[in-house]
């Protein structure tokens, strides 16, 4: 089932991909793209760190640039944001806005 | 035997091993048992292990986890029990869930590892054939590094680094402690399980004295000068526990060279301590079954690729979590949760013949120096010549003038990480 669901799982990621970003790193062939696999660690359900999975990938990007910026505060995210380029920020969000890990 | 052992896999499996083989069919590899989906067999079922085996599974792999407990308990959050803030119970977390993805739980010691033949041999003599195997064995303690620190020590100077019995043992010891005593806590050299471990021990020991035995003090001996968060545990040290906390770096004769548990003593090049309560804290090296497997080295650790998490010594086997030498990757619980997702990709990739691509991988630690005071390092890791190195610009600790408010809010997030990761592991 699983397997099935990430199969089918794949040509609309890589649509949403392309359309968020020319040139996204990582995602390929359905695999998560670098670094997005480690989030779910913090970010779920009924933590403070709110979960990722389905918020929209605008968004996600967004909150990881101002992160990166330090225009958006934070205790460990602004640490964390300064580790990923625009274009890989952008393939953890086309991930997490396809269902991350739950797709 | 392995014939009991396949029934057992199928009735445990049942439809869903089906499902699997049908779907896993296509995309997958079958190097070594024709006929079969590929088999990876997964040791250890820590936040490496079980993990990996989530991960594995949910990947279509045919996966076999091999624990010889029936229950885990939890290191990270320990420290807490060990003071009283938390039960010994909020630490413990059942397999059953992890089973119900499909795999096969086989509660059993690994004991034997036969790289060219693709085998683990159990204690009853059951061999489990694999295509590929992860270890997430943890730590084994160094019982022969501290003289007078062996077996039967650790019953009257615990070292409470593995959870469970050790850590009820140590709060039993503190909660009797008389008034005014001396409680010991011995820091090893790195590498080790857990670098902000001792000093988290530390804090919240010196937090229990100073509320509940103001008079008692806590004597922190390391055998190193430097250690993980050490501007923001010690500006902590200084602001709240004066009275309780001496800190002794190797510098000033920190190193523990003998102890002698018959009449409590902790000796160092400089001095002898006499303790009422004593936790030492020994070397560690990876657990047992990856010297047994050939992936340790002479560290005692267990070199690997850090695209694959793939043994630099034995292919077919990866090593995840405490036991591997993951470069600039901490030990820790984060760590090896983060490893695991990434060597089981790797893993069921290099089953389908493709090859991995290159990670990044984070970890984030929190440490608590007094209830509703926290504090954390985080780091975001990339492979750069072989090993895992910091990805420069990212990571560090929490500012070290930060307002009690952030302080409060750090302590909140531990909290909530400690429920978010054991739900995704165990859950």
């Amino acid at each position: 089932m699983r397997l099935a669901a990430r199969v089918r799982a794949v040509p609309a990621l890589s649509a949403l991909a392309l359309l968020l970003a020319p040139a996204p790193t990582g995602a390929t062939e359905g695999r998560p793209p670098p670094g997005a696999t480690s989030c779910t660690g913090c970010h779920a359900t009924g933590a403070a760190m709110q979960p990722i999975s389905g918020r929209p990938a605008p968004e996600i990007a967004a909150a990881l640039a101002e992160y990166r910026s330090g225009a958006r505060p934070a205790t460990v995210m602004n640490r964390i944001a300064k580790g990923f380029t625009e274009a890989e920020s952008q393939a953890i969000a086309a991930y997490f806005a396809q269902g991350g890990p739950e797709r | 035997m392995s014939r009991r052992l396949v029934q057992t896999r199928r009735s445990l499996l049942g439809n869903a091993a089906s499902a699997a083989l049908a779907l896993a069919g296509p995309g997958l590899a079958r190097p070594a048992l024709a006929g079969t989906a590929p088999r990876v067999v997964v040791i250890g079922g820590g936040f490496g292990g079980a993990t990996a085996a989530r991960a594995l599974r949910q990947g279509g792999v045919d996966v076999t986890l091999v624990e010889a407990s029936g229950t885990y308990v939890s290191c990270p959050f320990s420290n807490e029990v060990i003071v009283g803030l938390q039960p010994l119970s909020a630490q413990r977390f059942g397999y059953d869930n992890l089973t119900r993805t499909g795999l096969t739980r086989v509660q059993a010691n690994a004991t034997g590892v036969d790289p060219s033949g693709r085998r683990v041999t159990l204690a009853d003599g059951t061999t489990l054939p694999y295509d590929r195997l992860v270890l997430s064995p943890g730590i084994d303690l160094r019982l022969d590094a501290v003289p007078g620190y062996g077996a039967e020590a650790v019953a009257a100077m615990p070292h409470a680094w593995k959870a469970g019995e050790q850590t009820a043992l140590l709060a039993r010891q503190l909660e009797a402690m008389p008034e005014g005593g001396t409680v010991v806590l011995s820091a090893p050299a790195n590498p080790y399980r857990c670098p902000p471990g001792p000093y988290e021990r530390a804090s919240l020991i010196a937090h229990f004295l100073k509320t509940r035995k103001p008079r008692a003090k806590l004597i922190l001996l390391d055998a190193k000068d430097t250690f993980s968060k050490q501007r923001l545990f010690q500006s902590a040290w200084a602001a709240l526990y004066p009275d309780q906390l001496e800190y002794v770096p190797l510098a000033s004769g920190g190193q523990v060279t003998a102890v002698e548990p018959a009449a409590m003593t902790v000796r160092t090049d400089f001095s002898e301590y006499k303790a009422d309560v004593a936790c030492i804290i020994p070397p560690q090296r990876a657990g047992r079954i990856a010297a047994i497997a050939g992936a340790a080295d002479r560290s005692g650790w267990c070199p690997i690729d850090p695209v694959t998490f793939e043994s630099k010594l034995v292919p077919g086997i990866h090593v995840i979590g405490d036991a591997a030498i993951a470069g600039a990757m901490p030990k820790s619980a984060f760590s090896a949760n983060a490893q695991a997702k990434v060597c089981a990709q790797a893993v069921i990739d290099l089953l389908a013949g493709r090859a991995p691509e290159e990670p990044k991988l984070i970890n984030t630690c929190y440490s608590l120096v007094a209830p509703g005071y926290g504090i954390s390092i985080a780091g975001v890791f990339h492979p750069v010549n072989g090993l895992l190195a910091d990805v420069e610009g990212a990571g560090g600790i929490s500012p070290v003038d930060a307002p009690a408010s952030v302080r409060e809010q750090e302590a909140v997030y531990a909290a909530d990480w400690y429920r978010t990761i054991t739900r995704e592991v165990f859950g």
